[in-house]
């Protein structure tokens, strides 16, 4: 029966239903317009928020009044003024508060019917189960590295067929939002489908640091400074203590060194803003760029899982500062991707053993890289443990590999774990006859 | 770490950092000087405004006839739940001030058409006037109030899975547009005896390793375009430069052959300094250029016939052209930086102080120019602060112009034919039709609106039926923009029937994040600011600029 108060009516929902209940020509495959639409949205559908900072205030409300209903949020930072000319969900009396927390009672207070939880933490420490749950994950992030964890975690949720094939249904999608001034990028990641984020880390050049021989003994500008006092004064003078970046003193100190190093050597430009932004790493962020790329986001998100239109395939960077400019590119997977392809092939002679199978890998230009001392399965088989099954398992290190696996098959599926990595990797070995 | 007893004035500059560091304390002092009006507060304008007023803008007045309804619940965040049946405008302008109580606010209750109409003088008192959800022919009327009073215009629209955005403004003047990239002014092409004698204090075979290994590329390139020259023979001119790939190659094995590869130890050296000059050997021969932008504006008309009203800007830069016409040899002002790079202290400062002082002499020519067209102008009492000189000499080849057609010119089927030859190429041109089509719908929409008293597919019964008038309407428009050589695409117009006139919230919301943008841009008269019409496609999820 339909809900008739104020609050739930489909007078309320009026917009969205044009675009759920509406059949049209310019839409997704697949596209079943209806109410029943809406009701998934409502009622079945759980969705993920990375993040509760920038992106993730405006991605929450978006996502509120989108027909979302059941959000969760994530996010380890409490709040600091600095995030009030954006982050419009808190107030000033909110400083130092969980923004999870914060942003979650406010959507609830504001969107009738909102049903928001809140977890102030990491997101390592969620259990893979927790992200399993949800229908799509958006991220509102703001490192790499917190982009590569969630990556590796929604492409190991995904499985493969003996062909190596993808299982659809297996599929986790994720949509990736990132701001930096007036320039921002929105992306569909839907492993085994489109490149994941391992897949085009090439996009993201490495940062430059100084070098250190700069900072001790030739420095030139005030940046130089400030890293002097940072990294090696820091060390020199106050050892035993941590850096704490939101320590008032500890910045204050890094602070007046860097003056007293830039007077030394006649460089102007030092100022506590100049510090903090070096320091911190700070990223000049203003309101509405997060608010594109947010909106987009979970419009991207919306069509994903409705099919209600056409959907972004698969990156699109935004640039605002001169003029405003789009272009949205279809990137390509990489068949090779350690991450979320079927598997990085390894071939071996046909009589290796599972120890020299191993030794191959920490070898292998791009296996070596992410393995230091790797576990090796096959299927629910462990062929190596480390660890407490490491004894047990020793043994397997010293047999071929092809009687530890089943049948004669060319290639085998193995998964490796290792502490170096966030989810597991797949390994595709193949076994060459001597002739071949 | 909490800082709740931090003081005011404290607090305002942290809450600001983020956008301080772009925009710097003059843009924000700009910005919070900012009178705003938004016509109806529905979320495109909620959105917008709701950007702004986290900016840190003085004030807003918000218009708006509406009552909070259901629908409301459905897709604006800035109102809430147990106000239906209040004034929107109301509910907004609390909601916002909520957000920032160093903001300004207040409302009024009416529809903007009858505002306008009955109290046009309304927008005197504002900077920028944002019109939402307005159909074209109340904003022609707008336009032409807002042309009129001298007031800053700009248009926002969301509709269903499309976006539509304008600006209307006789002129915009930049000066400090902080292009994303920008080539170092090195000079090398044309050095300036101070930097020249500089450079050749250097004997490179008598300095120690650890200046030698410690010598600026800057002055590398330089000398080893003298010794490169020296190679072709004595009459080589001392302006000659590398001129093709051979010569080049050539230059760059002068460069390698001035390395020391040995220590006095015996100890292989790494000579970073030599490895930058090599990556920046370009330098050596490419000739400073000024942009194309910058070369129209000093060419601009209203540089030439100068007037006691003329802006300061027009009359920097007719002291920048007199300036590029004499000193400058053809080329603007020294911007005065220089990268870091690979040096000791003193060698690096040395070098940075003799750009510093080139510039600041090309500053001082310049304000000679500008007293004297000052005094030409008979303005007595009328100056401009060196600071504000020296600021425009830096930012030369940045400064730029945008200039904004009328409403009433783009819509009108006056002189249709030159646009009406570009929206038909749009249409038909692969990359652009999409758009091109949401553009020309979207205006046919507020036609078929204007004829029929609603929206085409506004309730379900209605959007099969619909689609055939919309056609009808769009190829009329095309017709009287003189593109009737253009087609509509059927897809497109069968959608934006399905879309029915909706006002979603994701969409909105974009747009909203734009038009805050370009506001600040406005505002702050940083960066450059779109000119033209801006189609945002939901679908796609791409934008396009239309000039028309």
């Amino acid at each position: 029966m339909e809900d008739t108060t104020p609050t739930n009516s489909s007078e309320r929902w009026i917009d969205i239903d044009k675009l759920l209940t509406r059949n049209g020509n310019l839409v997704g495959p697949g596209f079943e317009p209806g109410p029943e639409l809406r009701d998934f949205l409502q009622q079945d559908c759980k969705v993920l928020c990375i993040g509760a900072g920038g992106l993730g205030c405006e991605i929450l409300k978006d996502l509120a009044l989108s027909g979302f209903v059941n959000i969760d949020v994530i996010d380890m930072d409490t709040i600091d003024v600095s995030n009030l000319n954006r982050q419009f969900l808190f107030r000033l009396q909110d400083v130092g508060k969980p923004k999870a927390v914060v942003a979650a009672e406010r959507i609830n207070a504001r969107v009738p019917g909102a049903n928001v939880t809140a977890h102030f933490g990491r997101i390592e420490d969620m259990p893979l189960q927790f992200y399993q749950e949800f229908t799509v994950i958006v991220l509102g992030l703001d490192s790499l590295e917190a982009r590569r964890y969630m990556n590796s975690i929604a492409c190991s949720l995904l499985e493969f067929d003996e062909e190596g094939n993808p299982d659809m249904s297996t599929i986790k999608p994720l949509v990736d939002g990132g701001t930096e001034g007036f320039k921002g990028h929105a992306r569909v990641i839907l492993p085994g489908v489109t490149p994941c984020f391992e897949c085009t880390l090439w996009l993201f050049p490495p940062q430059t640091k100084f070098p250190l021989c700069t900072l001790a003994e030739t420095p030139r500008t005030p940046a130089h400074c400030i890293e002097y006092a940072h990294l090696i004064l820091w060390s020199q003078q106050r050892s035993h203590e941590e850096f704490d970046t939101d320590d008032e003193e500890h910045m204050q100190w890094v602070y007046s060194n860097a003056l007293a190093r830039a007077k030394q050597y006649g460089i102007e430009g030092v100022t506590f803003q100049l510090t903090q932004g070096v320091v911190k790493n700070i990223i000049p962020a203003i309101a509405s760029t997060n608010a594109i790329v947010s909106a987009a986001c979970v419009l991207e998100a919306l069509k994903l899982i409705t099919m209600c239109s056409t959907g972004l395939n698969n990156y699109m960077m935004y640039t605002g500062s001169q003029g405003i400019y789009t272009h949205t590119v279809a990137y390509e997977r990489d068949p090779q991707c350690p991450v979320c392809s079927a598997g990085v092939e390894v071939v071996a002679p046909a009589d290796t053993t599972l120890q020299q199978v191993i030794d191959l890998m920490l070898a292998h230009p791009q296996l070596g890289k992410m393995l230091a001392h790797p576990s090796v399965s096959y299927g629910s088989k462990q062929l190596y443990a480390r660890g407490i099954y490491e004894e047990d398992s020793r043994p397997n290190l010293a047999k071929p590999v092809r009687e530890l696996l089943e049948g004669d098959e060319p290639a085998a599926l193995l998964t490796v774990n290792d502490k170096k990595l966030s989810a597991s990797l797949r390994v595709r070995l193949r076994l060459k006859e001597p002739q071949q | 770490m909490s800082d709740q007893s931090g003081n005011a004035v404290d607090n305002k500059s942290k809450r600001y950092d983020r956008q301080i560091r772009i925009w710097g304390a003059e843009g924000q002092q700009r910005l919070e000087h900012a009178r705003i009006a938004l016509l109806n507060c529905s979320p495109t304008g909620s959105e917008t405004l709701k950007n702004l007023v986290l900016g840190g803008i003085a004030s807003f007045t918000i218009v708006d006839g509406n009552k909070v309804q259901p629908r409301d619940l459905g897709n604006n965040f800035l109102v809430d739940a147990a106000r239906l049946g209040h004034s929107r405008a109301q509910v907004v302008t609390d909601l916002l001030k909520e957000m920032n109580d160093l903001v300004s606010g207040s409302y009024v209750e009416d529809t903007p058409e009858e505002l306008l109409q009955n109290n046009p003088s309304f927008l005197e008192g504002f900077d920028l006037v944002i019109a939402t959800q307005m159909p074209e022919q109340q904003l022609l009327q707008l336009d032409e109030l807002c042309r009129a009073k001298g007031v800053k215009l700009l248009v926002v629209r969301s509709y269903g899975l499309m976006g539509y955005m304008r600006a209307s403004l006789p002129e915009h003047v930049v000066i400090e547009s902080k292009p994303d990239s920008k080539v170092d002014d090195l000079r090398l092409t044309c050095p300036w005896p101070a930097l020249l004698e500089y450079a050749y204090s250097f004997d490179l075979a008598a300095v120690d390793k650890h200046v030698h290994m410690h010598i600026p590329y800057v002055v590398l390139l330089l000398l080893a375009l003298h010794e490169w020259r020296a190679s072709l023979g004595p009459d080589t001119t001392p302006d000659r430069l590398p001129g093709n790939a051979a010569e080049r190659g050539a230059f760059k094995q002068v460069l390698q052959g001035m390395r020391r590869y040995q220590g006095e130890d015996g100890l292989p050296l790494e000579e970073e300094n030599f490895d930058e000059a090599l990556k920046s050997a370009f330098h050596a021969w490419t000739r400073p250029s000024t942009p194309s932008e910058v070369r129209v504006i000093l060419e601009d008309p209203k540089a030439q016939n100068l007037e006691p009203s003329t802006p300061d800007f027009w009359l920097l830069v007719a002291a920048l052209r007199k300036f590029v016409a004499s000193e400058g040899g053809g080329r603007l002002p020294l911007d005065g930086n220089i990268p870091d790079m690979h040096a000791t202290t003193d060698l690096y400062l040395q070098l940075q102080r003799l750009y510093r002082q080139q510039a600041d002499a090309d500053v001082a020519a310049v304000e000679g120019h500008l007293a004297a067209l000052l005094g030409a102008l008979g303005s007595p009492g009328r100056a401009i602060a060196s600071s504000g000189v020296r600021h425009f000499c830096r930012n030369a080849r940045n400064i730029r112009v945008v200039r904004y057609r009328t409403l009433a010119e783009e819509c009108s089927s006056d002189a249709a034919a030159a646009r009406g030859a570009s929206l038909a190429a749009a249409l038909s041109e692969e990359g652009s039709t999409a758009n091109a089509n949401l553009y020309l719908l979207l205006r046919a929409c507020d036609r078929f609106a204007a004829t029929h008293g609603r929206y085409p597919g506004a309730h379900d019964s209605t959007v099969e039926d619909d689609v055939p008038l919309l056609k009808q309407a769009a190829q009329q428009l095309l017709g009287e923009l003189g593109a009737s050589s253009g087609q509509v695409q059927d897809d497109y117009v069968a959608e934006m029937c399905r879309l029915g006139a909706a006002e979603l919230h994701v969409v909105a919301s974009v747009m909203g994040g734009m038009a805050a943008q370009e506001a600040i841009k406005l505002l702050t008269q940083q960066f450059v600011p779109f000119s033209g019409s801006l189609i945002y496609n939901a679908m796609a999820s791409t934008t396009s600029i239309f000039a028309l």
